[in-house]
């Protein structure tokens, strides 16, 4: 039997800062000189996977949210609106309705319980989605427009993308953005596999472990990879031991990747260890996911 | 002349609290009567985003003249307060609220506008 579905890694860390666009640039790459590869950078608040990327931008959309406009003609003030509203981003202030769109979810419940039709839903831009594509590396960035507050919708947005048109793409690297919250939860969605980037370091732990629970109640498989092993201690190593989470990879703390980081180049190309650790990398985990 | 405060406690000698969306109550004193009025405000604590128009409702609800606060509101809810008629002074940061008073009557509090 064939399978046909793609494979989605998502790379995630919790603590920022730990080297997930260094592993996802890197990984995406190299697994493209064997196949063509989709890489998502859906750290939508700050993506920077782009300086990595070589090649032509094809393309730039703009990307779309509803909602509501109020209508102050039909608007008889009955203040349903502003009651169902959970995130408070319809309030009415005496005969005045105000709409902060930032804080809207656009969940249409103002407008459609909205008994004289005083709240209809418009499209309002809160991003963008940019395609470039090297060889056989495809890459798209979502992008949040700035002060905008709101990353899930986008980010569920350009999975719904990915899905409709790059379904094709036997394998797809969505680097996520840090923490544990909300948007995490969304860039992991419907992924087979989460890579967790961390360093040996306290802070590396503690959100780690965070991560790490997030995780398992997504019920996600996820796999450690140790960036700038060498410097800290041994304690992200003991507890992956203790909780049987495997560590994929550690990457040396090393001034010659940091400088090619720097510089805006895949590091792989010059570092074989590098390399030999993201093969390693990869290969568990299609080992892992597919049986 | 109905002044709000935002309130980490429900007294005169309550310090004021310097956050307006998620302040822990809003007091109402009415100076008419001499009444002090404190209203819960604890209900935002839930809320991850959206606290400082929750409050801006609740405070414009009480229908207050003049709001003393500390750090004064946030960009959101200024916005909408621009809709109210109510002054509001601001940096009575770790004052109760008797000398919040005090120091509004006596001129000494700026005022957002």
């Amino acid at each position: 039997m064939i399978d046909h579905r793609p494979l989605k890694i998502a790379v995630a860390s919790g603590k920022g800062g730990t080297g997930k666009t260094m592993v996802s640039t890197n990984l995406a790459a190299l697994r493209s000189q064997s196949g063509s590869t989709l890489l998502v950078d859906l750290d939508v608040e700050e993506p920077n996977d782009f300086l990595f990327i070589p090649g032509e931008l094809v393309h730039v959309s703009d990307q779309f949210k509803m909602i509501p406009d109020w209508d102050q003609n039909r608007c008889t003030l009955c203040g349903i609106c502003s009651k169902v509203c959970k995130y408070h981003a319809v309030i009415q202030l005496g005969t005045y309705i105000a709409v902060f769109k930032e804080l809207c979810h656009g969940c249409y419940a103002c407008s459609e319980l909205c008994p004289v039709e005083a709240l209809p839903m418009h499209p309002y831009k809160m991003g963008t989605i940019s395609k470039k594509i090297s060889q056989n590396l495809t890459f798209l960035e979502s992008r949040l427009e700035i002060g905008e507050e709101q990353a899930v919708p986008l980010i569920h947005q350009t999975h719904n993308l990915v899905d409709k048109n790059y379904a094709d793409f036997k394998v797809q690297i969505f680097d996520c953005p840090p923490g544990t919250s909300c948007p995490v939860v969304a860039a992991v969605k419907d992924t087979d596999f989460v890579i967790l980037v961390t360093e040996p370091t306290p802070f590396g732990l503690n959100d780690l472990k965070l991560a790490v629970e997030t995780m398992r109640k997504l019920g996600k498989p996820v796999g450690v990879v140790i960036n700038r092993h060498g410097i800290g201690n041994d304690d992200v190593e003991v507890y992956c031991r203790q909780q049987q989470i495997p560590v994929l990879a550690k990457i040396p703390f090393s001034r010659q990747i940091a400088e090619l980081y720097s510089n805006g180049s895949l590091a792989y190309q010059e570092v074989g260890s590098l390399e030999s650790s993201l093969q390693q990398i990869f290969s568990y985990i299609q080992n892992t996911v597919k049986p | 002349m109905k002044i709000a405060f935002t309130s980490s406690g429900k007294t005169w000698d309550s310090i004021i609290d310097p956050r307006f969306g998620r302040t822990e109550y809003i007091a109402l004193y009415n100076e008419e009567n001499e009444e002090l009025n404190f209203v819960d405000n604890t209900s935002v604590k839930n809320d991850a985003h959206g606290a400082g128009t929750a409050t801006a409702q609740k405070i414009f609800e009480l229908k207050p003249d003049v709001l003393i606060t500390g750090n004064g509101p946030g960009e959101t809810a200024t916005t909408a307060l621009k809709h109210v008629k109510m002054k509001i002074y601001f940096k009575a940061n770790d004052m109760t609220l008797k000398q919040a008073y005090e120091e509004y009557k006596n001129g000494n509090l700026p005022e957002i506008k």
